[in-house]
Formats: C-alpha cells, structure tokens, sequence
C-alpha cells in the first residue's frame, strides 16, 4: 500500500468540515432560549410607565420581540423596515428598549415612526441580558405559547424576514 | 541597564492605570480576588475573544454589575456560570464545564495524542521488523 495514502484520506475527510468552519459566522451565536420558553420579564411602558410589557402579553399569537436602543446604528438601518412590517399587520412587534434615555428613545419614536405594539422600557438592562441579547439589534420569534422559534442579531431587512422568518411563521400556522 | 530596568517598572506599573473595571471593588479581598478570576474567565460576547474583565463595551459592564450583585448576594460560581450559560450558552464561558455537549473539548486532546502514539507505534515497529543491514546499504550507495 502506498505510505502517502492514509494521510490523504485524512485530509480529504477533512476537507469538509474545515470548509464548514469557514464558512460559519462566529459573531453570530445561537440563542440558547430557541425551543425553550422565552424568559420571564416585565417591563414599565417606554410611552405610558403605567403600563407593563411583559411575557403575558405575548401570550395567544405570534409575536415578534425587537430589542433596539437610540445609540444602536443597526436599529436605525432596520427602522424603516419594522415600520413597513407593522403597516402589513403580520405580526405584533413587540420592543425591548435596551439599556437607552427614554426621553432620546421618544424622540426617536417620534420622528422616524412606532413600529411597536408597545416598547418596555429596560432602563439598567437586565432585561435584554436576559434575553441573551449581546448587541443590538435582535429579533426574538416568539410562538403562541410563548416557546422562542428564531433570533435574528443584526438589522431586519426583506430578504432576511423572507427566508428566515415567514417559514417559521408558515410552519406554526399550519399546526 | 539601572535606567532601563526603571522605564520597565514605569511601564509595567502604568499598565495598572488602564483597569476597564471603574467599579467600586468588594471590601474583601478574597471576594475582591474570586470576582477577578470570574470576570477574567467570562467571554465578552460583543467583543469575542476578550473577556469582560478586559472590555469595556456596555455589555462587559453590564455583565460585571450583574456577577457582582450575584455575588454580594452570596450565590456560587456554579450558580453564576448557570446565569451565564442559560442566556448565552456555553460559549459565554472560557472554561468550558463538563457536560454531554461539552465532553468533546476535553476528550479530544487525550484522543489526538493516544492517536498520534498509535501512528508512532505502527511506524517504529514497522521499521523494526525491516532487516537491519538494508540502511547501511542505502548509506554504502550514497557514499
């Protein structure tokens, strides 16, 4: 038997996963919270403080959970297109407003649209640490039962909503 | 060689002053000691490959606040490593801890050198069993 053969088969077997590792992204980290129940949270109202967001009102429906915040230069690229989501009425979009100046985060409401059903306002940011979140922004599928199906960490934009989530959303409707 | 050995405790002793962590430490100092070693061995998950004892993006600090108050409250490290790896996997932590998905990382390094023994193994005594004057064959025609 050849001697240069056996060191070829090994490389050759790992030929593919060297091309994996290539080509997976480590900035990008898997939520630990996907098929598990999303964590517990409540929140003050960003608009209205006497309100609470919190894992109840997820409850009954597909929802959406945006954590975004006025100093995240992601949150404004993406901005327009929450705006275009909510206009759809596909889905309640839910925003945790991570570690921000609530009076910067109205402005910014203010000026450039509400895509949210209501934003909780996480002022010393244990909230988005809970959720797992390492930067902003992050996009959190969450099922009717409150069971976490996808997170998306970077802007939203059509072609990610397209591939990434309207399957999933497909999927849950179905059963 | 007096004065460089004095620019080197100038420089090494300034390194003190680039201390990310602004925070008020804990009063004792075994606590203060067990909080440093915890902060070095946590991942800063913006900032990979720096821990959050070296980083001082928001998330960094964020996460020093939470193991300090988890710590004045009395909890364990193996409590803080569970708060850690629920949110953000067991990637959060340089020190993987040994469990089902993690048995990989620590088995493989033993498993590569039995691996490379074996080979090692195979070959010498496979040259071994080669008669022995055929080398000095090889050298005689070399020669």
């Amino acid at each position: 038997m050849n001697r240069f053969l056996l060191p070829l088969i090994a490389v050759v077997l790992m030929i593919p996963i060297l091309i994996l590792g290539l080509r997976s992204d480590p900035s990008k980290l898997p939520s630990p919270y996907i098929g598990k129940p999303a964590p517990e949270f409540e929140l003050p109202g960003l608009k209205d403080p006497s309100i609470t967001v919190s894992t109840a009102s997820l409850e009954g429906r597909m929802t959406l959970v945006n954590i975004w915040a006025t100093w995240c230069t992601g949150c404004r690229v993406e901005h327009a297109f929450l705006m275009q989501l909510a206009e759809q009425g596909t889905i309640p979009i839910y925003g945790i407003n991570w570690r921000d100046n609530r009076e910067h985060a109205l402005r910014w409401l203010a000026e450039l649209g509400d895509p949210y059903v209501a934003s909780g306002f996480d002022a010393d940011a244990r909230v988005g640490i809970d959720w797992g979140a390492y930067g902003a922004p992050e996009t959190f599928l969450v099922s009717p039962h409150g069971i976490v199906l996808y997170r998306f960490a970077g802007p939203l934009n059509q072609a990610i909503w397209e591939r990434e989530f309207l399957p999933r959303i497909a999927e849950v409707a179905v059963q | 060689m007096r004065g460089f050995l004095a620019f080197l405790a100038v420089i090494l002793l300034a390194m003190q002053a680039f201390a990310i962590d602004s925070e008020k430490a804990f009063e004792d100092p075994e606590l203060q000691a067990r909080y440093e070693k915890i902060i070095s061995e946590v991942r800063c998950l913006q900032c990979q490959n720096q821990s959050i004892k070296d980083s001082n993006v928001l998330l960094a600090s964020d996460l020093r606040r939470e193991i300090r108050r988890m710590m004045a409250e009395g909890k364990t490290n193996a409590d803080i490593a569970d708060f850690l790896v629920t949110r953000y996997g067991e990637f959060a932590l340089y020190r993987p801890r040994t469990s089902g998905k993690t048995l990989i990382l620590w088995v493989a390094p033993f498993f590569m050198v039995l691996l490379g023994g074996f080979v090692i193994f195979r070959i010498v005594r496979h040259r071994m069993s080669l008669p022995i004057n055929e080398g000095a064959v090889d050298e005689g025609q070399s020669q």
